[in-house]
């Protein structure tokens, strides 16, 4: 697979890596995919009292492509509100890092990995 | 089995270059130099040996006459160099040189073999039988059989990759005619008992047909003594060009053939087009090559693959895939899954290494690995695995060093696994409800 220049340095360089603590205040986490299917991402977000993502983290199972894609999200979401957050969607990752068409499932995964994130931040807010 | 552990996890170190900028050569840890990328991908395709490049060079220009030309010296040096060639070729395998075919590579022959069997025979048995492993030569030539109202069975393999010749038995109907199983695996390595399957072919008059693509130089093959009729070779498996191979046709008993391209009436009238003379000499000298040297170099490509094996049982949650006995597998062959990280991302991660992934990622059907499914591997091992194939010119430092780019890969990779997270806190990922799409 040739991937871009931008695949290659987040796949070499990921961004936001890692974990948050257990029980951190604001914490929300997205699970998607599945082993199976060769990728799983997950994504947390760190949402502060004024509802801005202040922080984000992923691990990812998965090729170059899903971890470019999950690693890219967590530099989109950060600073955005969680409605801002959600209007990312997988077009923009897939042209960002230029993915090649076999590879769109990525980009629709970092997109899902997005929701299941807000989703889960909501629930545990009573939203 | 025991193999002796971490072989270079003490005191590598970390090499960084800019991404796009890759040196020609590294410094492992031993001193020596090692010539990057490696290559471990021999069961792809392998170099042509400089002997077999320098052999076939004169038959493109000086000597490039049309070994069909009857009527003149061109023609006559050419038909003896291919004569000489079809010899060694069917030295190798204990042929007479009037049983080898010359063809395009193994699957021509793999085609030639199956549907020329089935359609020669139609009126004793419409019936196939071959493996879920076999090459996707064979399976897609069946395929195509069936479609054209013959009847099939895939047969599946027990978890060492080997046949169940319970099952194979069981599978035999009165109006089986052709029944094809690879000698060699591709993926696996694994040798199948084609002697004990060709016995109770030839027992029940069902014509037997073997691709040894993987096999030539790898195991001894002796069709002197193993019941077999049709046999497919290819050179570039064995370090001679791409675009050559061969058919071996039994002549007692007689296999018969119906031809599937039609022309001159070239090779006695199984297989016409002109003769590529300096691809057919190219393979001539390979498996000449292949015969003296299979001797020497086995033991030491079975030393460095054992060596590969030590380094990598050092990493956790390593499994490796079909039979590792000597008798089983040929010594050239390594498939291992890496746990709880995908095959492509952990092929981008040691990129100065050539390898294959069962990944789905690495496909274009984005199915995993069909033969490591047969072998029972769940989704998420046959996405996790590796094959390493090792070669004539493979060295010491080279398996050292992919040992060591291998240890620092996999570990990078796991940092950033969410289910090696998972796993390290004792979920049972099987108990994991996910939301696949």
């Amino acid at each position: 697979m040739t991937y871009s220049n931008k695949v290659l340095d987040h796949y070499e360089n990921p961004r936001n890596t890692g974990s948050f603590e257990q029980g951190e205040e604001g914490v929300a986490t997205g699970m998607v995919g599945a082993p199976a299917c060769g990728d799983v991402m997950k994504l947390q977000i760190k949402v502060g009292k004024d509802g801005v993502i202040e922080d984000a983290r992923f691990k990812t199972y998965g090729c170059g492509s899903a971890i470019a894609s999950s690693s890219l999200v967590t530099e989109w979401v950060k600073g955005k509100t969680l409605d801002e957050a959600l209007t990312i969607k997988n077009a923009q990752i897939a042209e960002e890092l230029a993915l090649p068409p076999v590879k769109i499932h990525c980009s629709v995964l970092a997109e899902d990995a997005i929701r299941a994130a807000v989703a889960d931040y909501k629930k545990k807010h009573g939203e | 089995m025991q193999f002796e552990c971490c072989i270079g996890t003490t005191g590598f170190g970390v090499y960084h270059h800019p991404l796009n900028l890759v040196p020609l050569f590294k410094q492992t840890r031993y001193e020596k130099m090692v010539k990057l990328p490696i290559y471990l991908d021999y069961s792809a395709t392998t170099p042509v040996d400089p002997d077999v490049a320098q052999a076939m060079v004169p038959w493109l220009t000086e000597r490039f006459g049309n070994p069909a030309s009857r009527s003149h010296a061109f023609g006559w040096e050419a038909e003896a160099a291919v004569e000489k060639a079809r010899t060694d070729v069917a030295a190798l395998v204990g042929a007479d040189l009037r049983e080898i075919i010359w063809t395009s590579g193994a699957t021509e022959s793999n085609n030639l073999a199956i549907k020329g069997a089935a359609h020669f025979y139609k009126d004793k048995g419409r019936h196939l039988i071959t493996l879920k492993t076999e090459h996707k030569a064979v399976l897609d030539t069946v395929r195509e059989l069936e479609r054209g109202g013959f009847e099939a069975t895939y047969l599946g393999v027990r978890e060492n990759g080997l046949i169940d010749l319970d099952a194979f038995c069981a599978a035999l109907r009165p109006d089986t005619s052709v029944v094809s199983v690879m000698l060699v695996n591709n993926e696996i390595g694994v040798i199948q008992p084609i002697g004990e399957i060709g016995a109770i072919c030839r027992e029940k008059g069902i014509v037997f047909h073997v691709d040894a693509a993987q096999a030539t130089g790898k195991v001894d093959i002796d069709l002197t003594k193993l019941p077999v009729d049709l046999m497919s070779f290819s050179a570039h498996k064995t370090y001679g060009p791409k675009g050559i191979g061969a058919l071996y046709v039994r002549r007692k008993p007689r296999a018969r053939l119906e031809a599937q391209m039609h022309g001159g009436g070239h090779e006695r009238g199984l297989r016409s087009g002109t003769l590529p003379t300096h691809q057919i000499v190219g393979m001539g000298e390979a498996f000449r090559l292949a015969r003296e040297n299979m001797v020497s170099e086995l033991p030491r490509i079975r030393a460095l693959r054992d060596r590969l094996l030590a380094g990598i049982s050092c990493i956790e949650a390593t499994y490796v895939n079909g039979d590792m006995a000597p008798e089983h597998r040929v010594p050239h062959n390594l498939n291992v899954s890496f746990a709880y990280v995908e095959g492509e991302s952990l092929m981008m991660s040691i990129k100065d290494i050539a390898v294959s992934s069962g990944s789905a990622c690495t496909s274009a059907s984005l199915e995993p690995s069909y033969v490591l499914r047969a072998i029972g591997r769940d989704d998420e091992l046959a996405h996790s695995s590796i094959r390493f194939a090792l070669g004539r010119f493979t060295t010491a430092e080279e398996i050292d060093y992919a040992v060591e780019v291998l240890q620092r890969g996999v570990g990078k990779l796991r940092d950033l696994s969410p289910l090696w997270e998972m796993a390290q806190a004792g979920i049972d990922l099987n108990t994991v409800q996910w939301a696949a799409r």
